[in-house]
């Protein structure tokens, strides 16, 4: 029976009502994934062709958010921990590349592999201690992290290095010679790429058997370890693996906005990216993407609404949209598909 | 040691406005198993309220008895209106309408009386207390209206009936429903006490530090922290926790060269989490059993 079911899978769905045997309601979701992935790449391809300069920022800009809270996802959604100094993180992978092309003239690409390996083994040693912390407390240890990060930023035996609180200015790459694109177009495709490659790395890390392992011990610490799971090297691993993404994030929004400075990087980023999370539905990893576009683009439009009450219209953004779509873009496109499935 | 003596003294009289908020942060954490966000932002709403009320010629024991019940019907209806129809929502939902109370309280208050810095006064007076310039009568007082609090509380929650039904209401909300507590009212009137004792916590805490929409942000850390150190579960823990975290802050700006001047906060904080790491269930918390 597998080879006919085989066969069909990859033929078009007219003649695929034929074979009426199991996979049906499977293939369907195989077709909707596959036209929505080129859908999204289709549309992701153009937008540079489209829009002005500044707007192709502002998308470069979302993407970069994006990553940054895939990384949180895969610690919030997958393992269940919780943090608020995903900041500090972020913060490090910008000034690594920062002081990598500022002071020692390293090519912008080469940053990004050096930003995540740097982030990955902070998140790893800060995951260590914090293992033994749960739940609330856990986000007290990180949320101290957002705090100090900033002040440890402006130290003045770090000014050599860090410019204190003027920060850093570096400058914007040049696409590659021969590519005939302009600055801001050329980074969008290399942000694209990135958060691509990162997305796909993602997905099969959550389907692999450490995936498993990490949403065992999201669902039943005890269980998990009776089984086998090493929980403190799962846990810390996931640490690393999520300041990993942030970081490299960290190092595409400093190269993509030329500019690194303390104040940027406070507990209200890594507030950001929690509301992005959430927005985009944890533990779905294409939610990043919708967390990525409301963090950029709700603040203005909110703006847009009133001056004086901008803050106030955000909030109230945000609880219609807690409202409407408890679980975020993820119980949405859920629901949306069980209706079309019906 | 004499240095030491008069900044254990300064921290202790920093570390009441801490313990204050921490009470208050305590108290929603007792009725929801939460910690709210949107605390601090409250109670400064609360203090703009008082600062409205005798703007408009109210004495002051007049507005603040009025401005206590005015937070607590806010905090009622902030329950009710908010946060029961998304009862059954995770909890990261839950931290995010936190974060949007947050921003519309803020916004709001910044629209209405704008971001200038306001002087509130002080039912104590800002005279020196017996001479010492370390500690003021205000200081003095905010002390003394916290341990009564704090007292208050201990009597509520232990001798009386509805005290009891919120502790079981908040501890485990099925069983308690099964005995006849009416459990969405009690989280009800956890929110309704949180928010006045926040409200208190503002209206002491604005002569000391001002008053504007942003005042509260940099204490409410403060008090998270003072909460967490000594125990969530526990109202004297959370008092004795924010004087601790207030003398540890000063501690460390004082005698830590270069770095605890620049990185007081972050010290406090640091400081905090190795004693969690150690006792994760704060200093007079309880242990929560989980059961397989």
């Amino acid at each position: 029976m597998a080879a006919p079911a085989e066969t069909t899978l990859s033929s078009s769905a007219s003649d695929a009502v034929a074979s009426v045997e199991m996979p049906r309601a499977a293939r369907r979701d195989g077709t909707i994934a596959w036209v929505s992935r080129i859908t999204f790449l289709v549309v992701a391809l153009a937008i540079p062709l489209l829009f002005k300069n500044f707007v192709v920022f502002q998308f470069t800009q979302m993407l970069v958010y994006a990553i940054a809270i895939l990384g949180l996802n895969l610690l919030t959604g997958f393992n269940g921990q919780f943090s608020l100094g995903h900041s500090a993180f972020y913060a490090l992978g910008a000034y690594t590349a920062a002081i990598m092309m500022d002071q020692y003239s390293v090519s912008y690409i080469w940053t990004l592999p050096a930003a995540g390996v740097i982030c990955f083994v902070a998140g790893f040693l800060f995951g260590l201690p914090a293992l033994r912390l749960e739940g609330i407390y856990l986000a007290l240890a990180t949320f101290s992290l957002a705090i100090a990060t900033p002040q440890i930023l402006k130290l003045s035996p770090l000014e050599h290095w860090t410019g204190g609180v003027q920060g850093i200015v570096i400058i914007k790459p040049d696409p590659p010679p021969g590519v005939p694109l302009n600055q801001d177009q050329w980074l969008y495709y290399f942000t694209l790429a990135v958060g691509l490659l990162l997305y796909i790395l993602a997905r099969n890390l959550v389907k692999s058997r450490s995936g498993r392992a990490l949403m065992a011990i999201r669902d039943n610490p005890i269980a998990a370890r009776s089984m086998g799971v090493n929980l403190a090297l799962y846990k810390s691993l996931a640490f690393g693996t999520s300041a990993l993404y942030t970081g490299i994030a960290g190092a595409l929004g400093a190269i993509i906005i030329q500019f690194v400075a303390p104040d940027s990087f406070t507990l209200v980023l890594s507030i950001a990216f929690l509301v992005g999370l959430v927005v985009g539905g944890v533990g779905w990893l294409p939610g990043a993407i919708f967390g990525g576009a409301f963090v950029l683009f709700v603040p203005n439009i909110a703006e847009g609404v009133s001056k004086g009450l901008s803050g106030a219209v955000y909030g109230i953004i945000l609880i219609l949209l807690i409202y409407l779509m408890p679980t975020g873009a993820a119980g949405f496109v859920r629901a949306v598909l069980s209706r079309l499935k019906s | 040691m004499e240095l030491l003596g008069q900044q254990i003294l300064a921290g202790i009289a920093t570390g009441a406005i801490y313990a204050c908020m921490a009470l208050a942060v305590v108290m929603i954490y007792q009725a929801i198993d939460h910690l709210n966000f949107a605390q601090g932002e409250m109670a400064m709403f609360s203090t703009f309220i008082a600062y409205q009320l005798m703007l408009w010629g109210l004495p002051y024991w007049v507005a603040f008895p009025i401005t206590l019940i005015v937070s607590f019907i806010g905090g009622v209806l902030i329950d009710r209106v908010v946060f029961k129809p998304i009862h059954d929502a995770p909890i990261l939902s839950h931290v995010v309408v936190f974060i949007a109370l947050l921003a519309i309280l803020n916004s709001t208050a910044g629209f209405i009386w704008d971001f200038t810095v306001k002087s509130f006064p002080s039912p104590f007076g800002s005279a020196p207390l017996f001479g010492s310039s370390l500690i003021s009568a205000h200081q003095a007082g905010m002390i003394g209206v916290t341990l009564l609090l704090l007292v208050l509380l201990f009597v509520f929650f232990r001798y009386t009936r509805i005290g009891l039904s919120m502790r079981a209401a908040a501890a485990n909300p099925a069983s308690a429903r099964l005995v006849g507590v009416r459990v969405g009212w009690m989280n009800a009137l956890g929110w309704g006490m949180a928010a006045a004792i926040g409200a208190i916590a503002g209206i002491l805490i604005a002569p000391v530090v001002f008053l504007e929409p942003n005042m509260m942000i940099s204490i409410l850390l403060y008090g998270f922290a003072g909460a967490v150190l000594g125990g969530l579960t526990s109202p004297a823990g959370a008092v004795l926790g924010g004087f601790l975290v207030g003398i540890v802050e000063n501690l460390a700006g004082t005698f830590i060269p270069v770095i605890g001047g620049e990185l007081k906060l972050p010290i406090a904080l640091m400081l905090i989490v190795a004693v969690l790491v150690f006792k994760p269930s704060g200093l007079m918390g309880r242990t929560v059993v989980q059961r397989v």
